[in-house]
């Protein structure tokens, strides 16, 4: 067991003390987040675990198994702390400032001895600075969570089905279609047109910023599902710049109705079902009238 | 850039989106373009777990132009000359992706091994030709 450790081993309180101090003393610290007594748990316990984990004489790999209670700990205060509402920067500063409380006590046990004691600062002032990255990796680890979660909630929620007419649904589709998205499409569409009993879909992919051939797969399949639930489907928002790709990439979309906007869509929704639409010219006027 | 999640299809299309624009392509070459690093990319997902992506602005007698390199260390392609045919896949797609591809882009240049991975390169000038 090298010096460092048995230092730490024999001096665990004081140095608790001290980092407890430094961070209660800290202007930056958060006691609206954390209570002092947490605090101190959290703090006792990351401390024990790395005395233990120095004491096998393991002092600079943090991947080695004797560190995986350590860098758990350590995962564990980040994660919950991200979800506190710490910024990154306070959760890394709250291990670095264990460097400053364990390097002060090394300096009051070591003093004179300036040689051993600069070897011994170094190497815990790594150990720490390997210990505080990996608060930023499991920090960002727990955002990017928190990020695919939202885009799984984006996915779910921007699908609605809207009933336009008597019979007629209309689903515009926004952002990319993969996969799992088409997979909700399909069922919202293909439930709704149950609900509804409407005998017209028209899928509007203005929205869609890109139409590749997976894409296209997917819209013939979601078509060919509502064929199959005897409802015809109308494509709609196809612009020039999207035609002229598919043309190019060779996607067959011939035996699909497909129109420019929404509105030749919908029109041409109301004479498949023989609805017609009639300007009420004299009705207008007088509105204008009064 | 790496490309390892299906998320990042979209990131690298917008990445490629930047770069047309930058060098004043109109919407039409751009939507091409786009679409074809759109399929490229996504072979690159589906058959090889991902890969790199090079993007390079390029010019040559006064145009411009984008060129996009993919480099992958998946299975390879066994038969190009069949993989380069309209309606040819081994996965459930359409079989369009590299053909589709080549037809969308000016110039198109396919390597591949079997075990040793692909790398296609694809080049589109500012004003499509």
């Amino acid at each position: 067991m090298n010096k460092t450790a048995q230092i730490i081993q024999k001096k665990k309180k004081t140095i608790l003390e001290n980092w407890m101090s430094n961070q209660l003393s800290d202007q930056a610290l958060r006691d609206d987040l954390i209570s002092n007594e947490d605090l101190h748990k959290q703090s006792e316990e990351l401390l024990n675990g790395l005395a233990r984990a120095m004491a096998t004489g393991n002092v600079d790999n943090i991947y080695a198994a004797e560190y995986e209670p350590v860098t758990e700990i350590i995962s564990d205060i980040s994660v919950t702390r991200a979800r506190q509402g710490f910024s990154p920067r306070e959760t890394g500063l709250y291990v670095l400032s264990l460097k400053q409380a364990i390097a002060d006590t090394l300096e009051q046990e070591l003093a004179g001895q300036h040689e051993q004691l600069y070897k011994e600062v170094t190497l815990v002032s790594r150990l720490l600075d390997s210990l505080s990255v990996i608060t930023f990796e499991t920090f960002i680890k727990g955002r990017e969570e928190v990020i695919l979660r939202q885009s799984d909630e984006i996915s779910e929620i921007s699908t609605p089905v809207i009933k336009v007419w008597d019979g007629i649904l209309a689903l515009p589709i926004i952002g990319t279609l993969d996969s799992a998205r088409t997979q909700v499409v399909m069922e919202n569409l293909l439930q709704e047109i149950v609900n509804t009993g409407s005998n017209i879909a028209i899928l509007d992919i203005s929205g869609v910023p890109a139409v590749d051939s997976l894409v296209a797969q997917h819209l013939m399949k979601t078509v060919s599902a509502t064929r199959l639930m005897g409802a015809e489907c109308i494509i709609s928002g196809i612009r020039a710049e999207i035609a002229q790709t598919i043309v190019h990439l060779g996607i067959d979309l011939s035996n699909i109705k497909t129109k420019a906007s929404l509105a030749s869509a919908l029109q041409l929704a109301f004479s498949m079902n023989k609805i017609e639409v009639k300007s009420n010219a004299r009705n207008a006027n007088f509105g204008l009238r009064r | 850039m790496q490309i390892v999640r299906e998320q990042d299809v979209v990131l690298f299309r917008n990445r490629v989106r930047e770069y047309s624009t930058k060098i004043g392509m109109n919407l039409v070459n751009q939507t091409k373009l786009i679409t074809a690093a759109s399929e490229l990319v996504r072979n690159m997902l589906k058959y090889a777990d991902g890969g790199q992506v090079i993007i390079e602005i390029i010019s040559n007698n006064a145009r411009n132009g984008v060129k996009l390199t993919f480099i992958d260390q998946g299975p390879g392609i066994a038969d190009v000359p069949q993989a380069m045919q309209d309606g040819f896949s081994t996965g459930k797609s359409l079989g369009l992706g590299l053909p589709g591809a080549k037809r969308l882009v000016n110039e198109f240049e396919i390597q591949s091994k079997p075990g040793e991975g692909t790398r296609v390169s694809v080049t589109h000038w500012k004003h499509g030709r």
